[in-house]
């Protein structure tokens, strides 16, 4: 998935920079936003391929960004793996309502981030070209 | 002599005071001698027209000879019995006999009186596992708590993997990442310090056998609702009236009963004792009136009327306070009006016909169901409060005093119980669950 742009939307810096040297790694473009209230504007202005979106963030939640996102025309086909640290039960409930196109609870294994993003972008890819 | 629970023992106790035979009441209520015999035993149980007929026999007042008061342990039984149908232990064991639970009673009081207070320690234990549920899902430090945890577990098991993983992992990035790891565990250790202190400290009696409300409940009725460290010209501060108090275990309680003395204090201010009493021995109690001549809050007087010192031939007051959302925050109840210990009480209280017509005074004589019913006059009313200023929320505060009946019956009396579990009003229009009183 080499060229691939997606942007990181995660308050916790480490995690935020752990996620990204393995995705930079394999092959990705990551660009990080820790701030909720910007990632939709960011998100707009910067056409990402995929988000990786966090659902406890300070400013606006990832649910309220997810569902801002599927009700803008041009991108609610964007791919969305949310994360949660509270992987079962309600939080993965709202975010397969809201949207998301995977969910992954914290903590999670590396390997699991990178192959569900990749697996996301193919599908999206593969419905467009359809 | 005190007065048996029974009462087929108490027909008996009674007929023997008056050396009257057994067949000469059996022949008076038209019922044969072996019958009565019967239920002086309490071997079967007596209908309230029965009851009513041996008790003018007799001269008595029908609720001398009923359960009344003392039917703690009748009320304890009955909740177990709706708690196995609940759990569905009923069905599997059957249906226990409810209609001879006085012949129970009266052959196995121990039995019975272990089975009640089984039930009674059950409640008290699932109060506790709410309690705690309650706590675990929604105490927003626990909450911050597992996200800083979780949070710092997934940083560093995704650091500690990529310094595993990458072979050839740049020096710049090795050193940051071992950075990264030692600042994560500073975290989590911190975390987890922080909550090994938080659940040591919580008090054991936070989350006690007793709401603390009941707390406070049992702290007044050892006082016998009356304070009379308040009537003092400089009454002592409210922490002192609380101090050492074995009954106010928890600190909610201990809030609770200062708020309590704080408001009792302005109370006793506005109505000051022997002008109070004596406009009672002269309006009578007619919180309209009593308000009017003091100048003083309807809510007040309300207040003041239940909890006046026990005099001579005062009859005991009832009072009981919801908020808007009807949950009882205070509660004094009177005997033969038994106020549900668990859950919601009956719909039909004037206390919530009050709740749903703020600012109207309602004037009510109600029948309580039980197994003898009982008259009592109630007064209520709704007032809003705004303690957040103009803009701020409006609350509603609904209070109903409860005070013995006028002697005549008058038209319009309603019909009312304590909650629908325990209440025998089988056809009842308000009723919102099955009574497990198959005998109405």
């Amino acid at each position: 998935m080499s060229g691939k742009h997606v942007l990181l939307v995660e308050d916790e810096p480490h995690i935020a920079e752990a996620i990204r040297f393995i995705l930079t790694r394999a092959g990705w473009k990551v660009s990080l936003e820790a701030d909720g209230a910007q990632a939709y504007a960011r998100i707009g202005s910067e056409r990402p391929d995929a988000v990786i979106l966090d659902l406890m963030l300070p400013g606006s939640s990832g649910l309220e960004i997810l569902t801002s996102l599927r009700g803008d025309a041009t991108l609610a086909k964007l791919p969305v793996l949310m994360l949660s640290a509270r992987g079962q039960g309600r939080d993965r409930d709202a975010a397969a309502r809201a949207g998301a196109t995977a969910f992954l609870a914290k903590p999670f294994a590396n390997g699991d981030v990178l192959s569900m993003l990749e697996e996301i972008v193919t599908r999206a890819e593969a419905q467009r070209s359809a | 002599m005190a007065r048996s629970a029974l009462t087929g023992t108490r027909i008996r106790e009674r007929r023997t005071a008056l050396r009257m035979k057994q067949a000469d009441l059996a022949r008076s209520v038209g019922i044969s001698p072996a019958y009565l015999n019967l239920i002086e035993h309490n071997r079967r149980r007596v209908g309230d027209e029965l009851l009513g007929q041996i008790a003018g026999a007799m001269a008595v007042d029908p609720v001398a000879l009923s359960e009344g008061a003392e039917g703690a342990l009748f009320d304890g039984l009955r909740e177990a019995v709706a708690g196995a149908e609940t759990e569905g232990g009923a069905q599997v064991a059957g249906l226990p006999e409810l209609e001879r639970i006085e012949e129970f009673v009266g052959r196995f009081p121990g039995w019975a009186a272990i089975l009640a207070g089984r039930q009674a320690r059950v409640n008290a234990l699932e109060r506790v596992v709410e309690s705690y549920s309650e706590r675990m899902a929604q105490d927003p430090f626990l909450l911050a708590s597992l996200h800083e945890v979780l949070s710092a577990v997934t940083s560093l098991r995704s650091t500690a993997a990529i310094l595993v993983e990458t072979d050839d992992i740049e020096p710049i990035w090795r050193a940051r990442f071992l950075r990264t790891i030692q600042e994560e565990s500073l975290r989590l250790s911190e975390t987890a310090e922080a909550l090994v202190g938080y659940l040591d400290d919580l008090e054991e009696a936070e989350t006690g056998l007793s709401s603390p409300l009941e707390q406070v409940e049992a702290w007044l009725s050892a006082r016998n609702w009356h304070l009379e460290e308040l009537e003092e010209a400089t009454p002592p501060p409210p922490e002192a009236l609380i101090t050492g108090v074995a009954e106010l275990a928890s600190s909610a309680a201990r809030k609770l009963a200062i708020a309590h003395i704080e408001r009792a204090q302005a109370d006793a201010r506005a109505l000051p004792l022997e002008p109070f009493r004596a406009a009672v021995a002269e309006l009578g109690m007619d919180p309209a009136l009593l308000a009017q001549r003091f100048g003083a809050p309807l809510g007040a007087v309300f207040r003041r009327l239940a909890t006046l010192p026990v005099g001579a031939g005062a009859q005991p007051v009832g009072l009981v306070i919801c908020d808007g959302s009807g949950a009882l925050t205070f509660r004094r109840g009177v005997p033969g009006f038994a106020l549900p210990r668990f859950g919601a009480a009956c719909p039909l209280w004037p206390l919530y016909e009050a709740l749903a017509r703020p600012m109207q005074p309602i004037r009510a004589v109600v029948d309580m169901a039980g197994r003898l019913p009982e008259r009592f006059l109630t007064y209520a009313i709704c007032q809003p409060s705004q303690p957040g200023g103009f803009d701020g929320p409006v609350l509603m505060e609904a209070m109903m005093l409860i005070l013995p009946p006028p002697p005549e019956r008058t038209p319009g009396e309603r019909a009312i119980g304590s909650s629908c579990r325990i209440c025998p009003r089988g056809e009842c229009a308000g009723r919102r669950e099955p009574s497990i009183l198959s005998e109405a």
